[in-house]
């Protein structure tokens, strides 16, 4: 039991946030162990990047309590969030690579500003970095001439070359295609075993989360409305997973309906 | 009309209080910042060597309509012998710190207020924060510090380009004697107009460069646009605004010092 509570690295309490009259996240509880690769689910619009960048401090929340390695981080903790930064990194759904640097130039920064270490270290450490994402021959170019999926690995060498424990990964397969949504999970969970880190994943590709994650939650109307493994995920009655899970066969139902000529009210029903 | 009224004015008090906390957080960042000295070379690369060939034309023009017209000007008194003051206290006290300043801002103040705004949109700040970097340390400070040194050089440099140019119409052109004309401008400038002529230069350097800086890193609160639209239209406003205060410090700085 203790073990287990030593093993908890992130707990979120009663997260809440608001734009104007609109309520994003209503009251989110979630609990992150070491180690895990951590998928929130949920369709587009139902608050995942909101919730991330809440955790990672990008979005203060309006109320709610978040506690990182038994530390809370609040606006009065200025010294735990620092802390927090230093030890989490963020991987952009839109990779937010500096344009006007090398990708070696990339990598290199958060080192360059936030360390003290020598420019021979700091430059060794960041090849590695792009050796152990396999892209080492790309370390003079510029991200605009490097593929979508190289700038992804970029941007994950980036997020990794100051050794972090707890990686946020913002949607990081919106907008690819299917062999590439695999390539990009396949790369998340194997750097993430690799290199040891705890990931949490927010997307909304069903299949290869409940592939690569460890544990998966889902996200809906503001609140968790399930935390489970995998498994369970797959085999739960709720009417909400069901509904998100199935959307594939329902999908299909659809089609079928509309080959035999029925109407259809509308394409949520 | 009342209610939009104090709505507008609370904007106004509003933007001045957040543009001011902008300044004072890039500057003390700064304090903290890692190698900063590199980025202050590459700031001071981008508002002082890219931006030389406009200065040095712009100032040799300048110079040449001076000497042309203060010549037909002078001629009618018989003091053409003043040529070379007429155009040397013009362009110390207060041709070359606006002109330069103008020129800078139309170049290197553009170029920082889109710079930082296509890096806003592009979630490029948002990530320097997220890796535990100061935004204002990294992008903004380097740029503020560059102009307290740049702004001064390229005024120096305007005025002697602009005092070749006076002298070229004056001396080559229209047959003023080139020693005449070089002793005018001796005798006319005194310290108190160099001293005037830097201190206008620094202080249109550092209002011009936080302005557009403090447009594009703010592009995303642009009102009525987003996106590609708030980057175009931050940095319209932001050279609109420095050309106006450029010219309206002036007259306040002159009004003191005069």
């Amino acid at each position: 039991m203790d073990g287990a509570k030593n093993d908890l690295l992130l707990r979120v309490e009663g997260l809440h946030k608001r734009f104007g009259g609109q309520v994003v996240l209503a009251g989110i509880d979630l609990e992150v162990r070491r180690g895990n690769l951590f998928t929130v689910l949920g369709p587009s619009g139902a608050g995942k990047s909101v919730f991330l960048k809440c955790l990672a401090g990008i979005e203060p929340p309006d109320a709610g309590r978040i506690t990182f390695d038994g530390r809370p981080l609040g606006a009065e903790e200025p010294a735990a969030r620092a802390e927090f930064r230093r030890r989490c990194s963020f991987l952009f759904q839109s990779n937010a690579l500096f344009d006007s640097l090398t990708a070696l130039e990339n990598v290199a920064l958060p080192l360059e500003q936030t360390t003290d270490l020598p420019e021979r270290e700091i430059r060794a450490r960041s090849l590695e970095a792009l050796r152990q994402l396999e892209i080492e021959n790309h370390g003079d170019r510029y991200p605009g001439q490097l593929s979508g999926g190289t700038q992804k690995r970029l941007a994950l060498a980036r997020a990794i070359v100051t050794r972090p424990e707890l990686v946020f990964f913002d949607e990081p397969t919106a907008g690819l295609d299917p062999r590439r949504r695999n390539a990009v999970f396949a790369m998340i969970a194997q750097y993430q075993r690799q290199f040891g880190f705890t990931a949490l994943v927010v997307t909304h590709d069903v299949v290869e989360a409940l592939i690569a994650s460890d544990r998966v939650a889902l996200l809906d109307q503001g609140r968790i409305c399930f935390e489970g493994t995998p498994e369970e995920f797959s085999t739960s009655a709720h009417p909400v997973v069901c509904d998100f899970r199935d959307s594939a066969a329902a999908l299909g139902s659809c089609l079928a309906a509309i080959r035999r000529g029925e109407h259809l009210q509308s394409v949520d029903s | 009309m009342v209610r939009v009224l104090g709505r507008q004015t609370l904007s106004v008090i509003s933007g001045l209080g957040d543009y001011a906390l902008f300044t004072g957080r890039s500057f003390g960042s700064a304090v903290k910042s890692r190698r900063l000295g590199r980025r202050i070379v590459r700031a001071v690369y981008e508002q002082g060597t890219l931006c030389l060939p406009v200065i040095l034309i712009v100032g040799t023009f300048t110079g040449l309509v001076l000497g042309l017209q203060g010549y037909y000007v002078l001629n009618r008194f018989g003091s053409q012998g003043l040529l070379g003051a007429l155009v040397s206290l013009s362009l110390v006290r207060e041709m070359a710190p606006v002109l330069a300043a103008l020129m800078l801002v139309g170049q290197a103040g553009s170029a920082l207020a889109a710079e930082l705004g296509i890096q806003r949109n592009s979630e490029q700040i948002v990530a320097l924060e997220t890796m535990g970097v100061s935004s204002h340390a990294y992008l903004v400070a380097p740029r503020l510090i560059a102009a307290l040194l740049v702004f001064p050089v390229q005024t120096a440099l305007f005025v002697a380009v602009g005092l070749w140019g006076g002298s070229l119409s004056g001396s080559l052109l229209l047959g003023v004697e080139s020693g005449v004309y070089w002793s005018s401008v001796e005798q006319a400038v005194g310290s108190r107009d160099v001293r005037e002529c830097f201190l206008k230069a620094a202080t249109f350097g550092l209002l011009t460069m936080s302005i557009c800086a403090f447009y594009g890193f703010n592009a995303h609160r642009c009102r009525g646009a987003s996106g590609a639209r708030a980057v175009s239209a931050s940095t319209t406003r932001a050279v609109v605004l420095s050309s106006i205060l450029v010219l309206a410090a002036d007259y306040v700085i002159t009004s003191f010092l005069v």
